[in-house]
């Protein structure tokens, strides 16, 4: 029989294993719990022929297996938060025995505790802005200006055009700028908490306009609706950017204990 | 168009607005989105097995999904991970032709000094025609 490792899903109170039933963790086995000082990691049994160290290493450089790992590891997360409040843990987790995540449990209680009473109620929603269109309008008026100078060669009335169409980038850029500002400005005021994080790269998004906003807010469940209207206002309001709403998602986010989201 | 993203079963439908067509959709929640939160996100409490995402290996896992998606390495925007402003203006001058024109620009003036001061002689003072025009 092969050794194994104990992955580590999330952290909760309590959880029913009853309608997990039915889940395939990143193992390909079902979810069990640990339970120790009051509170329950949702845990699975992992090969470590899979799952070692060494094997890890290698594994989660391979983009078909990283895939799959992620979105079972979201899928388990995604399923035990329909529950109640929990704390997800990053990808990778994996401890050698369920004695250690006991200790872990009981040492850490109470940082625990706090996260799980700051997101109780609560879910994450994701806003992304994507600058969509270029600044092209002032282009007909560029090269007007530029044509009807007199003595100019048609060099410089080309370059004329050339620096006019910058000038109108760069300020359309500024707009966009603002523009984004005031959209996390605004919601900001629907959340609890917010995170702003690194905008995707395009060839991650598959979207071309660059990412110019990917905030994270954390919601009163009873919110959701109310901060969806907020989005599709803010979207008609600012027609230069496209917003994309996702969520709600477990309280990724927001997992920490402290304010900068980790646990040190 | 609106695009429906319904990440959860009884969840209220997620919806990417605005003008474009674009935007994946689809019923399962983006692949980047995903480990974006499973990678960098969620608590980190230190396990038995180490394995660092935040150290070298995150890096690179974030690498090689940029150029798998890529194909081409050359167009890797390489920094995009770093922890920048959330709003750079490196994310504008990575899109399209920001440093294409900056380039073709200064091309078309070295091109222009060229005509010109072959039929005037006179060069083109770098503010452009507007100072000679007025």
């Amino acid at each position: 029989m092969q050794p194994n490792g104990i992955w580590v899903y999330a952290i909760t109170e309590r959880v029913d294993l009853t309608p997990l039933a039915q889940i395939r963790g990143v193992g390909g086995r079902g979810v069990r719990t640990v339970a120790a000082a009051g509170l329950t990691a949702v845990v699975e049994d992992v090969g470590l022929a899979e799952f070692g160290e060494e094997a890890l290493r290698r594994n989660l450089e391979d983009l078909d297996w990283l895939e799959a790992a992620a979105r079972a590891h979201h899928g388990v997360i995604d399923a035990v938060a329909q529950q109640g409040p929990l704390v997800p843990m990053r990808l990778a987790t994996v401890y050698s025995d369920d004695a250690r995540i006991a200790a872990v449990l009981t040492e850490r209680g109470a940082d625990f505790r706090s996260a799980l009473r700051r997101i109780t109620g609560r879910m994450e929603w994701g806003v992304k802005a994507y600058a969509d269109r270029q600044p092209e309008a002032s282009d007909d008026s560029a090269v007007t200006a530029g044509a009807s100078r007199p003595g100019g060669g048609a060099g410089a009335a080309y370059l004329q055009r050339r620096r006019n169409q910058l000038t109108a980038q760069k300020n359309a850029r500024r707009e966009t700028l603002a523009s984004a500002e005031m959209i996390h400005a605004a919601l900001s005021g629907y959340a609890a908490e917010t995170r702003v994080h690194t905008p995707q790269a395009p060839q991650l998004t598959g979207i071309k306009a660059p990412m110019i906003l990917n905030a994270a807010y954390l919601l009163d469940s009873a919110r959701g609706g109310e901060f969806a209207a907020a989005v599709t206002a803010l979207a008609e309001q600012h027609p230069a950017l496209r917003l994309e709403l996702t969520g709600p998602w477990p309280p990724y986010s927001f997992a920490g204990t402290g304010g900068e989201g980790g646990l040190t | 168009m609106t695009t429906a993203r319904v990440m959860q079963p009884g969840a209220e439908a997620a919806q990417a607005y605005g003008s474009s067509a674009g935007g994946g959709g689809g019923q399962v929640a983006n692949l980047g989105d995903i480990l974006e939160r499973v990678l960098d996100k969620g608590l980190v409490i230190a396990g038995d097995i180490q394995v660092n995402l935040l150290d070298i290996e995150l890096l690179t896992i974030k690498l090689r999904l940029v150029i798998a998606s890529l194909e081409t390495a050359r167009e890797v925007g390489i920094d995009w991970w770093e922890r920048d402003p959330w709003l750079s203006s490196k994310a504008f001058d990575r899109a399209a032709d920001g440093r294409d024109l900056e380039q073709e620009n200064e091309q078309l003036r070295e091109r222009v000094k060229e005509l010109e001061s072959g039929r005037s002689s006179r060069e083109i003072p770098r503010t452009g025609r507007k100072s000679r025009a007025t």
